[in-house]
């Protein structure tokens, strides 16, 4: 435990010599992380305050701040469904509350077997063919289809 | 000549399948030993027709659609290569009436071009504007812009050229331009859109506006829930670099401009403008109070233009054909073509340039065809999560500003979402408030408590406990939230939930009387 933190520290470090040049670089430092690790480790937050000479208390005010940064690893798939304006009118509702259901897990939780995470979203622009998913960064439009739906539960379970 | 197939690569049209497709003619192309281009364009807008394939021919461009991978074996026995009919053909892209209909400045290349391509966005009448604008003084710039009318597509409509003027007159060692691309509003895609299908319009307006007001950096900020249209950015971005359309001297002019993309972080608030300049300081997505304009101190503490993408993307047009050829279009302040996002439960959902001044009714019922699910229309809304519930009986606005305003409405970044009659409008307003609630940014307490309570209260509402005083306590913590509020977060968060309670009242009623009524 105590070595992979040290390793997570010595990536971290790596990761901000690269983009400490950016004007405001702890957005793009912050994604890089995520993308590395999955999450945002807790042992990454003192080493960019200490590199962005920032308090500790702000690096953690900015990740908490933001919806993406997730403190935990996510599951092996993400699974995001719009729940805006848009796609309610098209049924996304109904949609989510049969994911809910075929998967076992609400919304902001991991399967037991950490297959998907189920994730609500506020709008992925695909409103003209609502309602609509993001699987792994993958749109889905028309998801309200049962065998988009059966596509989808297929996928994450694999 | 070999044959060129156009092929969506639009995200609309990506969620339709449209990679599918393209792997498909791949393969069938291979397996009959034919050679042919492929050109992965933006989308023409028209997403009940995704994915829209069309063949280049001798008479002009030939669609088909919607398109599945498994037509596509039929489609190249039908010789749909030369423009052979097919039961997926929509004859000449351009005849087609949601398309002719549409007055295309912004979005004149949108779904023609290869994004990508520079030759193809010069061919097209690209890069025009940018070159006339190293030949103009940035007082001169400014003067066209704001003559021209153009105001904020991002919702709030402040005339562009006054927050340009502000800027060129800031004395400062550096000034910059931000780009707000995050595009948070649900029923709104058409920065997606063009980002995604014409990007170089979009670095063109920004490198237009840098010389116009003496800045030399541009941040685009994009949403993280747009990731196509992030690639695509980034890449027309190495391109123009590379063409010197950015760079120390831009087209060979002693000016200096370039940009980088930013990515949000799931924040809806980060579209206010102040809140998004703080997330791109690295610093928690909070509004600020103003003054002072960001257009004195802005982005680091120095002067900074920021406008929305379609703002930013309108301006090249403007400088190629000049103000007055722009301000003819509209109507009474609404000058110009605004692209209207028709979205939500709707048969032709889509993204249509028009003049301003056509009424809510000809865009719900005429260019969308009513609802997707044949039933009537009971409510649209707006301007996004932030916009009014429009009833039928309002059907006669003009798409306008003010016509909006004196309704008690808005245009916003004029998304429509429409919903049938089995909508419920007590569940509409208050999912409002609870997206206030998750999105707040928590720097004013209208917004960061408001919102809350005001969940609490129609949940009353809704439980039949007090109604009538629960809805005059909704109606007043909304007049809070509205003069209240620092930004339009908590400002306009009021306007779908009275509009709801003002228009749809039979929906407030005690759940009894509503299940009697039934």
């Amino acid at each position: 435990m105590q070595q992979a933190g040290t390793q997570i520290a010595a990536r971290t470090a790596e990761i901000i010599s690269e983009l400490r040049g950016l004007e405001g670089p702890l957005l793009p430092i912050l994604h890089e992380i995520q993308h590395q690790f999955g999450h945002v480790p807790a042992e990454s937050l003192p080493v960019i305050a200490q590199a962005l000479n920032i308090s500790n208390a702000e690096v953690h005010g900015v990740v908490t701040f933001y919806h993406d940064y997730r403190k935990e690893p996510a599951g092996r798939h993400v699974l995001k469904l719009c729940q805006a304006e848009a796609c309610q009118s098209m049924g996304s509702d109904a949609v989510a509350a049969k994911l809910k259901q075929l998967l076992g897990i609400g919304f902001h939780e991991t399967t037991k077997d950490g297959s998907v995470t189920l994730e609500p979203v506020y709008c992925l622009g695909l409103c003209a063919c609502a309602p609509s998913a993001m699987l792994d960064g993958e749109v889905i439009g028309r998801v309200s289809d049962p065998e988009t739906i059966d596509e989808i539960v297929e996928a994450v379970r694999g | 000549m070999k044959p060129r197939i156009y092929i969506p690569g639009d995200s609309g049209a990506l969620a339709l399948g449209a990679d599918k497709v393209a792997k498909a003619i791949t393969s069938e192309l291979s397996a009959r030993g034919l050679v042919a281009e492929i050109v992965r364009n933006g989308s023409r807008g028209m997403f009940w027709l995704e994915p829209l394939v069309e063949v280049q021919t001798t008479t002009g461009r030939v669609a088909y659609g919607p398109v599945k991978a498994k037509d596509v074996a039929s489609l190249f026995d039908a010789g749909f290569l030369t423009g052979g009919a097919h039961a997926k053909s929509l004859g000449t892209t351009e005849d087609l009436p949601f398309l002719k209909a549409q007055t295309r400045l912004t979005f004149a290349r949108c779904g023609l071009t290869d994004p990508l391509s520079l030759e193809d966005y010069r061919a097209h009448g690209g890069l025009r504007g940018l070159e006339r604008a190293v030949a103009m003084a940035p007082a001169e710039i400014v003067k066209t812009v704001t003559e021209s009318g153009l105001r904020g597509r991002g919702g709030a409509g402040f005339p562009t050229g006054i927050k340009w003027n502000t800027v060129l007159n800031a004395v400062a060692d550096r000034k910059y331009i931000v780009c707000n691309a995050d595009e948070g509003d649900s029923a709104t895609f058409a920065d997606r859109m063009i980002m995604e299908g014409d990007p170089f319009v979009l670095i063109e307006g920004m490198a237009i506006a840098g010389i116009a007001t003496g800045a030399t950096k541009g941040f685009v900020y994009i949403r993280s829930e747009y990731p196509h249209a992030v690639r695509a950015m980034e890449k027309a971005i190495v391109i123009a670099r590379s063409y010197g359309m950015l760079g120390p001297a831009v087209l060979g002019s002693p000016n200096a401009f370039d940009m980088e993309v930013r990515v949000g972080a799931g924040a809806y608030v980060c579209g206010e403008e102040t809140s998004l300049l703080n997330s791109l300081e690295g610093k928690r997505g909070v509004v600020r109070a103003k003054p002072p304009l960001p257009a004195i101190q802005g982005l680091f503490g120095k002067p900074t233009v920021i406008n929305n993408v379609i703002s930013l993307a309108s301006v090249p047009v403007i400088l190629d054909k000049g103000a007055e050829h722009y301000k003819n279009f509209g109507m009474g302040r609404s000058r110009g073509t605004i692209p209207i996002q028709i979205a939500g439960n709707v048969k032709h959902g889509g993204l249509f340039e028009a003049a301003f001044g056509m009424t809510l009714g000809e865009i719900v019922d005429g260019i969308g065809g009513g609802t997707a699910t044949g039933r009537p229309v009971k409510a649209v809304q707006v301007g996004g999560p932030l916009g009014a519930y429009f009833p039928r009986a309002l059907f006669d606005t003009p798409f306008d500003y003010e016509a909006f305003a004196a309704k008690d409405g808005l245009i916003g970044h004029a998304g429509i979402t429409v919903f049938d009659d089995t909508a419920d409008m007590l569940k509409q307003a208050r999912f409002a408030m609870e997206f206030c609630a998750i999105e707040s940014c928590g720097k004013c307490t209208p917004c960061r408590i408001g919102s809350t309570r005001g969940v609490e209260t129609i949940d009353r509402i809704s439980a039949g406990i007090e109604p009538e005083k629960n809805l005059a306590l909704v109606t007043d913590l909304c007049n809070t939230m509205k003069f209240g509020s620092l930004c339009a977060l908590g400002g306009f968060t009021p306007y779908p939930v009275m509009s709801a309670i003002k228009h749809f009242g039979e929906d407030f009623a005690p759940k009894p009387v509503r299940e009697a009524a039934e």
